[in-house]
């Protein structure tokens, strides 16, 4: 019998993983529970008052809002995608017409919500044209709100949605369709009660890689949002680096740890009772 | 067979629009000679300003590059070894390795950032472009350990049972069977991990200290400080490389797989 080299392999990623990010995660949690120190940091003695934070009207209303933002940004995703999808898988041209998708992605994510200050901005192309037309005198303010928050994350986003439905819809058998529109089922029908059922797999991938980056977001709102529409990403970079209340900072990313889980048990029940 | 109806294709149109006209508007306003976003006429001056004015913004470039260099490296030796751990061996732990592994990918940035930072803060390491890379090797690992696993996967352990059968030690083993036959996914696992850190920004927003600012850090300071022609030249200068990038690596990488 030959020795086992597997823990010498995985040796260096068990370390590295722990150190750097186990026992990080694990430093918050506890920071979570601690007092908040006079300048920053914390103090060593057990306190709820981070939690209690969390239930102040104005956390709960940027959670509110993140919420709200979330979902409609992840109805809006799938929705366009799977449209989408479906077309390119049915083409004749897949791989071209995925590449166009796949082109815009590769630029740098900070340039791709450059791209639409640019465009929103007051100086902006769109008040440039509303201007020079005379349809309104002064600039009008697109960006600093909750829509623009959607708008750019859907557009940065937006392919994460797209591949993974994709992938179901191109496996899915076609035939099907003809034999219930044979039978005499409308064409949407068909799709909708047969296609839509069987890449089921495909859709709550998609939600799941839209709604996690979406809610855990921090350089959208922070670039194109104003302070009406903060995400709960902004409240935790203002805690740790502005207010310097580690504490509330560390509680905050408990709450958003917890729901990024959620998601993530929720995505895997559903994934093994299709298996059943 | 049926074909995609009016609608599907409707909303392709209209997606692939979406994603492409706000970078087709950049391209063309980087050869705008206004400041502004309205049209006063052909100029290169802001390439210029670009290549031979903007000292902090390269400075920023090669910091960028260094920590994408190293920690891509550091990150594709542990990510390689651990993939050759997890898929051909079991041990203790296992599943709470691999349960592991899958963290950085599914947690959001600035969760990974805060925690981190709140790590480096408590063992008392100041921000400089070495918490950067340490930062970054965390965040690769997993992509480059799964790119590596996927290509092991497609080959049968017994081939590694007839390397032993026929009086291979383990270094021979790794050295003239496991690594030449992953060499293609640890290639694309490498390329991977140095796309990833080079377009970071929120892990790097949280530990960058002074004078440590890596290129998407200076482009995201740009843009708080208002619309700049100068973005815009180098948003071009960006699409053009990646796509160069990608093209190359693409050759690369299947040119790997017929060898």
């Amino acid at each position: 019998m030959r020795k086992n080299y597997g823990p010498i392999y995985v040796g260096p990623v068990a370390f590295w993983l722990c150190a750097f990010l186990s026992v990080p995660l694990l430093i918050t949690l506890s920071y979570s529970f601690l007092a908040k120190g006079l300048y920053g940091g914390v103090e060593p003695h057990f306190s709820l008052a981070a939690y209690r934070s969390l239930f102040n009207t104005a956390v709960l209303k940027v959670l509110l809002n993140t919420i709200i933002i979330a979902v409609l940004s992840t109805a809006l995703m799938v929705g366009l995608a799977l449209p989408t999808a479906y077309y390119i898988a049915r083409s004749s041209q897949k791989n071209l017409l995925l590449m166009l998708i796949i082109i815009p992605f590769w630029t740098n994510f900070l340039i791709r919500i450059y791209a639409w200050i640019t465009i929103l901005g007051s100086n902006g192309l769109l008040n440039s044209f509303l201007m020079g037309v005379g349809l309104t005198d002064g600039p009008i303010q697109f960006l600093y709100n909750r829509g623009a928050i959607i708008l750019v994350i859907v557009y940065t986003t937006i392919p994460f949605a797209i591949f993974p439905l994709y992938s179901t819809i191109e496996k899915f058998d076609f035939s099907l369709i003809e034999a219930a529109m044979d039978l005499g089922a409308s064409k949407t029908k068909a799709l909708w009660k047969i296609m839509i059922p069987n890449i089921r797999s495909g859709i709550t991938t998609a939600v799941l890689f839209t709604f996690i980056p979406t809610f855990g977001n921090f350089a959208v709102p922070k670039l194109v949002g104003g302070t009406s529409s903060w995400m709960l990403g902004n409240l935790i970079e203002r805690e740790l680096n502005i207010t310097r209340n580690w504490p509330l900072a560390s509680s905050m990313s408990v709450v958003l740890t917890f729901v990024t889980m959620l998601a993530v048990l929720f995505f895997m029940r559903s994934q093994n009772k299709k298996e059943l | 067979m049926s074909k995609p109806g009016k609608f599907s294709f409707g909303v392709f149109v209209f997606v692939t629009l979406f994603l492409h006209i706000p970078l087709a508007i950049l391209v063309i306003s980087s050869f705008n000679s206004s400041k502004s976003m309205r049209w006063e006429g052909f100029s290169l001056k802001w390439y210029h300003e670009l290549f031979y004015n903007s000292g902090p913004l390269w400075h920023s470039f090669w910091n960028s590059i260094i920590v994408a260099i190293s920690s891509s490296v550091v990150a594709t030796v542990i990510g390689t070894l651990g993939a050759i751990g997890l898929c051909w061996y079991s041990f203790r732990m296992k599943k709470a390795i691999q349960t592991l592994t899958f963290f950085p990918v599914i947690l959001p940035e600035i969760i990974i950032g805060v925690s981190i930072l709140i790590f480096f803060n408590k063992i008392g390491l100041s921000l400089s472009l070495f918490t950067i890379f340490l930062a970054h090797v965390t965040f690769n690992i997993p992509f480059v350990l799964m790119t590596v696993m996927a290509r092991l996967e497609e080959f049968d352990f017994s081939i590694v049972e007839a390397a032993y059968d026929l009086g291979a030690t383990e270094i021979d083993m790794l050295l003239r069977v496991i690594l030449p036959i992953s060499m293609p996914g640890i290639i694309a696992g490498l390329l991977l991990a140095i796309t990833l850190s080079l377009e970071d920004f929120v892990i790097t927003f949280f530990v960058a200290g002074p004078g440590s600012s890596t290129l998407p850090l200076h482009i995201f300071s740009m843009i708080r400080f208002g619309v700049s022609p100068t973005i815009n030249a180098l948003s071009v200068v960006i699409i053009v490389g990646t796509a160069l990038l990608a093209l190359s690596s693409k050759n690369l990488y299947s040119s790997l797989l017929k060898r």
